[in-house]
């Protein structure tokens, strides 16, 4: 009984969604939605092909390349920017800066300075990417408990087991708060390069069948972008758990007392 | 609490500290900012960098000077800010609504949670050529991105919020038949407050992002639309000041944004926190 109400939980909207979808086109032909079952069929056809090879697969290629790129760099520049004082203060206010820089506005400087080719695509994603990691890493180790510091400096632990052992765990909630910022703006940033300098890869892809009026075709790749959207979100949250698994009981324990 | 009585020295000591070593964080943030500008003018002249690319510092903040004083940069900015303005509300005044809505009823909740982790995650920017079917280059194709973007952000954080409230606060409001409104107001409100000002901050951010990335990939007016046409014309330092422009947007609204939420959460001991401790 339990089980068939979680069921029922998870269905029922997205059931009574596609219903309501199903049922609003299934009158007049309209242009611009097409039918459900319309959508699926045109949804096999058009990216079970060899499209995956060409089109999808290189995209998350660059994407996941570009985001572990990002998140590596952020947090090593993080660390050694976090653990100096001086060189924070002296970096602050230029990496807000580069913060707020919205990160598309990155796609025509790269295309410019490295021409139009997969490292400027990936580049393109580490530079958006890697601001939240670099920041939120910085604060991370910034914050670290003074107690902390002073125990493992007064049982001589230093150098990289002291990195290794007591700053990277304490500041991994806040580089995990840092990686989840950056996921999205790397998806953003792989379909916009796409979008505006390519001749294959997803963005590039749905843009033509935009342009060329394929508008079921263009609403398939609009779910290809979603279910990679979602996949991404339910690989970080498995990953973050794993790697946060103490800091959340720590949490329970400390709200239940 | 133990150490109430010692609290207020070590919050004067802690603010004395603060005001003493702030001179010296202003003195090195400033040194940080010329010794980039300084890499920037250098680079490109010693040949490091293309000079053809990457024009020195002082030429693209000549050229940003310049246009500061030109209407047409006024424009663009006041394009994208109109764009964003509207946007953020809508979503915001949508998302706090639903969000109160269904974050007080549990079955609301429940039955809604898996709709919303699914469509969370879809990147707005795939909503780009149904956008431009549906508005073609006007303003309503902008709104539609920064809209579905900053919509979660804040509803996400408004049902976090709605979560946290107290039960026995929420209890004793219904025994003492506090009507649905008024619980509203002074009991799930309050306690929303915060983590509602904090998905707003996120929002303003994630908002300026999709209207310059409209504006660049749509076509619509405003920066993002000034920098590709720089950009294909060839004006290469204008296109390093229109970028210069968005970040110093992008600075402006984060600070703005924080300084509301000083303002509105000062009661609030994460904000209180960090003067004190």
């Amino acid at each position: 009984m339990q089980v068939l109400k979680q069921i029922f939980y998870i269905v029922a909207l997205p059931l009574i969604l596609i219903g309501l979808w199903a049922l609003g086109t299934s009158g007049a032909k309209n242009f611009f939605v097409p039918t459900p079952a319309l959508l699926a069929e045109r949804f096999a056809a058009t990216w079970f092909t060899e499209r995956i090879f060409t089109d999808v697969l290189p995209s998350i290629g660059r994407l996941v390349t570009g985001v572990l790129i990002a998140i590596a760099l952020g947090i090593i520049i993080g660390l050694l920017i976090g653990l100096n004082k001086w060189l924070r203060d002296f970096t602050e206010p230029v990496f807000e800066f580069f913060r707020a820089i919205p990160p598309p506005v990155l796609v025509p400087v790269l295309m410019i300075i490295m021409g139009i080719n997969d490292s400027m695509k990936v580049a393109v994603i580490v530079f958006g990417c890697i601001w939240p990691v670099l920041l939120n890493t910085i604060e991370g180790v910034r914050s670290i408990d003074p107690v902390q510091n002073e125990t493992s400096r007064s049982y001589g632990i230093d150098g990289f087991a002291r990195v290794r052992y007591q700053i990277l765990p304490s500041a991994a909630p806040q580089i995990m708060a840092g990686v989840r910022q950056a996921l999205p703006i790397g998806l953003i940033l792989m379909v916009i390069s796409e979008m505006f300098a390519s001749s294959s890869g997803l963005g590039f892809t749905i843009v033509q069948f935009q342009r060329s009026f394929a508008i079921p075709e263009m609403w398939s790749g609009i779910v290809v972008l979603g279910l990679i959207g979602v996949a991404m979100s339910f690989i970080f949250q498995f990953i973050e758990r794993r790697i946060l698994r103490w800091y959340r009981g720590l949490k329970e324990v400390e709200n239940a007392s | 609490m133990t150490a109430n009585s010692a609290a207020p020295a070590t919050a004067r000591a802690a603010i004395k500290k603060r005001r003493s070593s702030s001179p010296r964080r202003l003195i090195l943030g400033v040194a940080g900012i010329i010794t980039f500008l300084l890499a920037w003018e250098i680079a490109p002249r010693v040949g490091l960098l293309p000079a053809r690319y990457l024009p020195p510092a002082s030429e693209v903040l000549a050229v940003f000077a310049q246009d500061l004083g030109m209407a047409s940069l006024w424009k663009a900015v006041g394009d994208t800010m109109l764009a964003w303005v509207i946007g953020l509300s809508i979503a915001v005044v949508a998302a706090t609504v639903i969000g109160l809505v269904v974050g007080m009823s549990p079955f609301l909740r429940k039955f809604t949670n898996s709709t919303v982790e699914f469509l969370r995650p879809i990147p707005s920017v795939a909503l780009i050529p149904l956008a431009v079917l549906l508005f073609g280059v006007k303003l309503e194709s902008s709104l539609m991105l920064i809209i579905y973007a900053s919509f979660w952000q804040v509803l996400i954080q408004t049902l976090y919020g709605v979560a946290d409230v107290d039960n026995v606060a929420m209890n004793t409001a219904k025994s003492y038949g506090f009507s649905y409104i008024q619980r509203v107001r002074d009991v799930v409100f309050p306690t929303v407050w915060p983590f509602l000002m904090t998905g707003i901050r996120l929002a303003a951010a994630v908002a300026l992002i999709l209207a310059i990335t409209a504006q660049l990939v749509i076509g619509s007016p405003g920066l993002g639309n000034e920098i590709s046409r720089a950009q294909s014309g060839g004006a290469i330092a204008g296109m390093y000041a229109l970028i210069l422009a968005t970040g110093l947007l992008g600075v402006l609204i984060n600070m703005v944004m924080r300084f509301i939420e000083k303002k509105t959460l000062g009661w609030h001991p994460s904000v209180r926190g960090e003067v004190v401790v």
